[in-house]
């Protein structure tokens, strides 16, 4: 699904991504997890071809497709999908409003029509009782005024909408309570199948409880410093990440 | 009569030499320049009453002492009053014999306007067979209008047919001396709307569909008076959003809303003239003055998208005479390229309980300007007035210019002003948030600028506010790189 050889990147001058290598199967779960500033939020918004950083060495495909001059939008169409560590506000664009929009563009690219109102109702309805998010949470403005919480599950809820191939959760658990992590880990599992796959990034094994990784990956300074299965986050947890500062020092 | 612009003026100034002046009034157009007999000319060409041609002589005396206004935040080359040619009878022949033959590009905006093929053909000036549907339906709307004693016609005809009512309020709202374009325009108006809605009428219908494509050939001077009787109501809708291209580069309108005790008027305007090219180069200068006034209990709602011409001068406004009458102010404003906008509002109290509302939302982009520029005046025994405004301003790029002069002259202890402002920009962020979940930059900006404009698009009448979304799209294709 996903395969990163060797990647840089920097932005102005300063180097973010010292050489990652990663792939995910379809099916799996990866687990990202690493001290603050370590690259994380870097290397997502890389994968989703964000401009702003520019790659120095190294490529990532998609499914073997080499995405170095693939829009955001495009890598968007192809099934990647990012939900955000900060989530931006659009004022007077509604919840619906934007997914309606998205879907349709996707559609488009692909060369189908526009999703007929009917079935969009329909698929939001579902998604949204999943979600358990209230309809009238999906005609405010787009993340204008949301609680934190709310911001993480309307980003789930846009991931439900759009079934991607490759979900990337950036710290979707933080400002999430106990309740509200629950029923997102559950529509991220529901979502889960053999044909795509997830990539969660957070700091907490809370998260990980529920969305059961395949693989752990820990990042420090730009590179993967350590990889193994989920007890490495069990251990992380315990000892923190100096241990394994200490250990790249040497 | 393919004459260059030069070899024209040369023609009609040695004519006016050979014959003398009058023996020209049977001519299409006019000489250029502008003196008393020209003014005469016009009225006489239009069989206008006595009374109509003594006040467009007194409105040319009152401009000739006049000067140009110099306090708007635009630039731009004076126009030579002296070198336009005041009078082009209506051109009843069409430019083109089939679509073919019209500017393309032109052509793929009325297309994604999702206009029809025969309005098309109309607006771009194309010869159409008479379509019976059209024709029909205009006749259906005149027979509505008419059970209702609504009157609905060019202010050419009202003059002659209605001439009570015309001289009883035109330039009772804008008087000739207001300013120098209003002035001008009271002297040599050309055409215009005119629209009476009797006591107690409510009008069934937007005074608009048909009209619009009636109205794409209005010249440059534009007059309109629009008024409602006691406790009735109209919703008016001026323009288009088919690009208009026109060769007469200074337009300068005025509109008089007159709402009587108890009555409403809606009054709406989509403006899209040209606004030049990517340079700044030939747009269209658009000094407009627009009032309306209130009288007891009375509502005028003024709602605008402009979009279009090189250089805006407008400010539609609100005199709230009555007691409890009740001023709206609603405006999106879009420039870019090089375009200029100074415009904004004016809201007068003058009665007891007077409220106003202004809401105003000014996108600029390129390297263009956009002013907000309103006044909220309460007078001494205007007691409990009331006014909102809020002026938001969303810029694109690093090159544009948002300002805001807001004006609040309180006389009355008891007014109550708030005024909020905002100024965004269109952030990265925001664009790449879009891009990721499919949705391309130049879409992610009309979401964006829509999202920014709700309140006001809001305020349209359905089928307006449809086309004006598309509208403000197609403005800013491109602006981002
Ligand atoms: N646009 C940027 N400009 C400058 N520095 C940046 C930018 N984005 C990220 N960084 C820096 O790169 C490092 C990694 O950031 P980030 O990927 O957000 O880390 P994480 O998500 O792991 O906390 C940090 O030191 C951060 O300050
Ligand atoms: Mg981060």
């Amino acid at each position: 699904m996903l395969k990163i050889n060797n990647l840089h990147a920097r932005v102005e001058d300063k180097e973010i991504l010292r050489g990652i290598n990663l792939t995910v199967n379809a099916g799996e779960v990866h687990a990202i997890m690493g001290p603050n500033g370590s690259g994380k939020s870097t290397l997502a918004a890389v994968i989703a071809g964000k401009e702003e950083f520019e790659i120095t060495e190294g490529e990532v495909f998609l499914e073997g497709e080499n995405l170095e001059d693939t829009s955001p939008e495009d890598r968007a169409h192809k099934g990647i999908f990012l939900s955000f560590q900060y989530p931006v506000e659009i004022p007077g664009v509604s919840v619906t409003n934007f997914m309606k929009t998205a879907i349709n563009e996707s559609r488009k690219a692909k060369g189908l029509e526009d999703m007929p109102a009917k079935d969009m109702l329909k698929l939001i309805r579902e998604k949204s009782e999943m979600l358990e998010i209230d309809r009238k949470f999906l005609s405010r403005s787009l993340n204008e005024g949301f609680s934190g919480g709310e911001k993480k599950r309307n980003e789930i809820f846009q991931m439900a909408m759009l079934e991607p191939k490759l979900a990337i959760l950036d710290e979707t658990d933080s400002g999430l309570d106990i309740d509200a992590l629950r029923i997102v880990a559950n529509g991220v599992n529901k979502l889960k199948s053999k044909d795509n796959a997830v990539i969660v990034i957070t700091h907490y094994q809370r998260l990980l409880e529920y969305i059961v990784p395949d693989f752990v990956h820990v990042l420090h300074n730009g590179k993967i410093v350590k990889s193994g299965t989920k007890d490495l986050a069990l251990e992380l947890e315990e000892k923190g990440y100096d241990w394994l500062k200490q250990e790249t020092v040497v | 009569m393919a004459y260059t612009e030069e070899e024209l003026k040369k023609e009609l100034e040695t004519k006016e030499y050979e014959y003398g002046f009058y023996t020209d009034i049977e001519s299409d157009t006019f000489p250029i320049g502008l003196n008393e007999e020209i003014v005469i000319a016009i009225s006489k060409k239009k069989e206008e009453p006595e009374w109509m041609t003594l006040w467009r002589l007194e409105s040319f005396k009152i401009w000739k002492e006049m000067v140009e206004p110099e306090w708007a935040n635009v630039k731009y080359k004076k126009p030579d009053f002296q070198a336009i040619s005041y009078y082009s009878a209506p051109n009843k022949k069409p430019k083109y014999d089939s679509l073919d033959e019209v500017d393309p590009e032109l052509l793929d905006t009325f297309k994604k306007l999702g206009i029809s093929l025969d309005e098309q053909k109309k607006l771009a000036g194309v010869a159409v067979d008479i379509v019976m549907d059209s024709v029909s339906v205009a006749t259906t709307f005149k027979k509505t209008l008419a059970e209702k004693g609504i009157i609905f016609c060019s202010i050419s005809e009202a003059i002659k047919e209605h001439s009570e009512l015309v001289k009883k309020y035109i330039g009772s709202v804008v008087p000739q001396k207001d300013n120098f374009y209003a002035a001008l325009n009271s002297a040599v108006f050309s055409d215009g709307s005119f629209c009476y809605i009797p006591k107690g009428v409510r009008c069934p219908m937007e005074l608009s569909t048909y009209f619009r494509i009636n109205q794409a050939g209005t010249g440059q001077f534009e007059r309109t008076l629009v008024i409602a009787d006691e406790g009735s109501y109209v919703s008016y809708l001026e323009g288009c959003t088919a690009p208009s291209r026109d060769e007469n580069q200074l337009h300068a309108a005025v509109v008089e809303l007159i709402a009587l005790d108890d009555a409403e008027i809606k009054y709406s305007t989509v403006q899209n003239w040209f606004p030049g090219n990517k340079e700044g180069l030939g747009g269209v200068f658009n000094f407009v003055t627009k009032r309306g006034l209130c009288e007891k209990n009375a509502k005028i709602s003024w709602t605008q998208v402009e979009t279009g011409s090189a250089v805006t001068w407008k400010y539609p406004s609100c005199i709230l005479k009555g007691d409890n009458s009740i001023g709206e102010f609603y405006s999106i404003a879009v420039t870019n390229n090089y375009q200029q906008a100074d415009t904004g509002t004016k809201m007068i109290h003058l009665g007891k309980n007077t409220r106003s509302t202004i809401i105003s939302k000014g996108i600029s982009a390129g390297k263009s300007q956009n002013s907000y520029r309103g006044l909220v005046q309460v007078n001494s025994r205007a007691d409990n007035a009331r006014n909102f405004s809020q002026c938001d301003s969303l810029l694109m790029g690093n090159e544009c210019g948002a300002h805001t002069f807001p004006y609040i002259e309180v006389k009355n202890k008891t007014a109550q002003i708030e005024h909020e402002a905002t100024t965004s920009k269109i952030g990265e962020d925001q664009i790449f948030y879009c891009n990721q979940r499919g949705i391309n930059t130049e879409k992610a900006i009309a979401l964006i600028v829509n999202g920014f404009s709700k309140e006001v698009l809001n305020k349209l009448p359905m089928e307006f506010a449809v086309e004006a979304q598309k509208l403000l799209e197609i403005s800013l294709e491109g602006s981002v790189g």
